[in-house]
């Protein structure tokens, strides 16, 4: 019987890839642990195995093909004994467009099927391929937009920022060789070289004391974190270190420094690696919090916050990194800190949102417009200091408010936002606000489990409908 | 349980090992001249009568908190300070008062911070565990045990980053050695070779716990080893030996070779901070370091022997009670901050 090699999942958020490269051709024996191919993600080249033994019957994917969807047969083997011309007529190649569902063409499989599993990681992941439908008015008019994927986006500005100022640097775990974890530093050790690209151990709290006892002596570094989970171990630095050293020192010690990395839930991790820190930074005084939801705000904002003198923990989103999302072609593209961005106007009801959560309202505000809801969204970007006045002029306008928040309800941004509705936009209130949170459990692990967790359009929609009275 | 036979320590004991790796020379005493003897007793009177008066104003309520009195160690950051220059840089960690001294700034400035006064160097708003003065290359003053080693490593970093040919003066004491950050910092700092000189101040107690009943290695100066970090043990208590080992420690950083630990055996004669009744050891205890080992007396030896007069050690004491008098009028009497000042500074820039 013949087996049938799909295109393998590398990653958790891998939906497609290049084959870069065969190394076996057709008639070659191959045996568990051969490699048989390369095989490029968003993220890196990988080595795909043989995990069955028999003879190469067919490759049915040339090397150089992009776009090679997860769960597509690439390779056909025939096992020992079968003739390896007769064992299936060698299809023919066929094209990309008709090719028929993987699904659909498991019954000969000898290798799992990888299906996609509906999760709540997934669902957020989807929703994120929202453009926004108002043009940010901060890009000057007749600008040309070019696409960039987030991680793009963001190296890009790191790139630019060391160009100009020789005291910046980025250190942090896999940051030089590897290329970063996420590969967001991807090529910044070959323009800048070691002095400025610095792996360290594994170790999160002398690094973000280094960084920042590199930054009160002068120095102004971008500490990368590989992901904020981590950075609990270096909480004490971030908070007791570097956010309070202008204030206790009655403003004549600096500490300009970047913590920046991937924060809030990522596809099946699970508990330990999946939490929104937004709340718990964007409570300390002498931070600036930022969490950006697309490429031109993650580049216009990681370039000021580099510029910026204050310290500043910069959350991304790494469900998000392999995004393309529209970034102005400007030479120095930078946005000023804490200003909210109103992603989509609306005069019905307001959701306001941050981070992942963006691609979510605008997904919801699409298919409330097809109800006859007209929905803003807004993005703070900046959850400290945060942006009142954009969102309750927005309040002022449509009068009910939902706050959208991939993170746990409880002392979350969201409870924020209520406060300060309830404190200077009562007046203005139709309807009680309502947040819409992740529930309030550590993230589970089981595909259905965290679906259920997590944020959605639906659980948005729901809520708009409460405040519209519409349910 | 049978004991495991003894071992024939005279055929079976490999020779000690040779070490396979560059280590410091031993540390000399420094042979200071009369002048250089003269201004350390001064430094070190000063931190001492600064530091009595520092008490005498808590106790009158005037400074509130916590208030970590640096008497008794003085010889400790004299002698090793004496030997920076103006490109080397000072950390530590609350029991700061005395290094501020020796980094040049003003004791008014200080004692004001202390009574939290407008005047003091952070405004009032650090106390006596947050303070700084850039301009004085001293970055804190920091009030959570053990920061200051991985932010010491920073400044390190900062230094050769920049090429500035400037070495950091990290201090920490017993207890901070047991934090885990500490070995973070050792690692990257001897990885990167930076210009760190580690200085554990070892007065014996962390708090109320001595050295031997929290430490497995009870010889802080190995603490590097397994970092490759060389360790010199130094007598703290004398400053004569403390700018010795400066000496050593700093040709070694200077030329590259990455950090050194410094372990200074000192002690400190009051409680861990103010308001620490100090049970966990005996009067007689204090009393016999005072009497054997104090640093100031030693110095005072010293000189006598070099001919000088106890006419003109008056003269200087008189002249550090004057100042120090003043000092402590200044904190007393200047304003505290304005209410406004409450919102200034928490971030620099205006978003």
């Amino acid at each position: 019987m013949a087996i049938d090699i799909k295109m393998p999942a590398l990653s958790p958020t891998m939906e497609e890839g290049t084959l870069a490269k065969w190394l076996v051709k057709e008639g070659d024996t191959v045996k568990s642990g051969d490699i048989l191919a390369e095989i490029e993600t968003d993220k890196a080249t990988m080595e795909f195995e043989a995990v069955d033994e028999g003879t190469v019957a067919a490759i049915l994917i040339p090397e150089g093909t992009d776009a090679v969807k997860v769960g597509e047969v690439i390779m056909r083997i025939a096992e020992e004994g079968e003739d390896a011309s007769a064992a299936s007529p060698k299809p023919e190649p066929v094209t990309r467009a008709e090719k028929p569902e993987v699904q659909e063409q498991a019954a000969e499989s000898g290798t799992p099927v990888p299906h996609k599993v509906e999760t709540g990681a997934r669902q957020m992941f989807e929703a994120a391929k929202h453009d926004a439908e108002v043009r940010d008015p901060e890009i000057p008019a007749g600008t040309e937009m070019v696409k960039l994927t987030l991680r793009e986006a963001l190296r890009d500005a790191m790139a630019e920022e060391m160009r100009a100022d020789d005291r910046v640097f980025v250190m942090g775990e896999e940051v030089a060789q590897y290329q970063g974890a996420y590969k967001v530093t991807q090529g910044l050790l070959d323009e800048f070289g070691d002095r400025r690209v610095i792996d360290t151990p594994i170790t999160e709290y002398g690094f973000a004391g280094v960084g920042t006892g590199a930054a009160m002596g002068g120095l102004k570094p971008i500490v990368e974190f590989m992901t904020f989970n981590f950075a609990m171990q270096a909480i004490d630095h971030i908070v007791n270190s570097a956010a309070k050293t202008n204030y206790m020192s009655g403003g004549q010690m600096r500490c300009p420094i970047v913590f920046r990395g991937p924060n809030g839930a990522a596809s099946r991790v699970a508990a330990q690696h999946s939490q929104n820190y937004g709340p718990w930074y964007a409570s300390v005084p002498g931070l600036i919090v930022i969490a950006p939801y697309d490429a031109s705000d993650a580049k216009g904002l990681l370039k000021a916050a580099i510029r910026s003198q204050d310290p500043v923990v910069f959350l991304e989103n790494e469900l998000l990194y392999g995004r393309t999302f529209e970034v102005p072609k400007l030479d120095d593209w930078v946005l000023p800190i804490g200003k909210a961005r109103i992603m989509r106007e609306g005069k019905d009801v307001t959701i306001v949102s941050y981070s992942i959560g963006v691609g979510l309202a605008l997904e919801a505000a699409d298919r409330l417009a097809e109800e006859g809801v007209d929905a803003e969204v807004i993005d703070l970007r900046t959850l400290r200091p945060l942006d009142k006045q954009t969102v309750l002029a927005s309040l002022a306008k449509t009068n009910r408010l939902v706050v959208a928040e991939e993170g746990w309800p409880t002392c979350s941004i969201a409870s924020e936002i209520i406060a300060i509705c309830m404190e200077e936009g009562f007046d203005d209130l139709d309807a009680p606000v309502v947040r819409v949170c992740n529930e309030d459990v550590p993230l589970p692990y089981a595909a259905n489990l965290e679906k259920l967790a997590l944020i959605s359009a639906d659980k948005i929609i729901a809520a708009v409908k409460k405040v519209t009275y519409r349910q | 349980m049978a004991k495991a036979p003894a071992r024939n320590a005279r055929t079976k004991t490999a020779p000690p090992p040779t070490p396979n790796r560059e280590r410091p020379a031993e540390p000399q005493l420094y042979t200071a001249s009369k002048e250089e003897l003269l201004k350390f007793y001064h430094d070190m009177l000063l931190i001492r009568r600064f530091e009595e008066k520092a008490g005498q104003l808590y106790g009158l309520g005037l400074i509130g908190g916590f208030c970590h009195l640096y008497i008794g160690q003085e010889a400790v950051a004299v002698g090793l300070q004496s030997a920076l220059t103006e490109k080397d840089s000072v950390i530590t960690g609350y029991r700061d008062h005395g290094h501020m001294l020796l980094c040049g700034i003003p004791p008014k400035d200080v004692m004001a911070e202390l009574t939290g006064r407008a005047a003091g160097i952070s405004k009032g708003k650090g106390g006596s565990m947050h303070m700084f003065s850039v301009e004085h290359k001293f970055y804190g003053g920091h009030g959570i045990v053990g920061a200051q080693v991985s932010l010491g490593a920073g400044l390190g970093f900062a230094h050769k980053y920049s090429g500035d040919g400037g070495v950091c003066l990290a201090y920490f004491g017993d207890g901070a050695a047991n934090q885990g950050q500490v070995y973070e910092a050792f690692n990257m700092a001897e990885l990167w070779k930076l210009p760190v000189i580690f200085v554990i101040e070892n007065n014996q107690y962390a708090m109320g716990t001595s050295v031997n009943r929290a430490s497995s290695e009870d010889q802080l100066y190995r603490r590097g080893e397994s970092f490759r970090i060389p360790g010199l043990q130094v007598d703290g208590m004398d400053v004569l030996a403390a700018r010795g080992a400066a000496e050593e420690a700093l040709a070694w950083v200077r030329a590259g070779k990455g950090p050194i630990i410094l372990e200074m055996k000192t002690y400190r004669y009051r409680g861990h901070s103010m308001s620490d009744p100090a049970k966990y050891r005996s009067r007689e205890e204090v009393q016999s370091v005072r009497d054997k080992s104090d640093p100031i007396e030693h110095v005072k030896k010293l000189l006598e022997a070099e001919g000088v007069k106890e006419d003109e050690l008056k003269a200087v004491e008189a002249e550090i009670r004057r100042q120090v008098n003043e000092s402590a009028d200044f904190a007393e009497n200047t304003p505290e901050p304005e209410p406004q000042e409450l919102y200034t500074d928490v971030l620099v820039e205006t978003y």
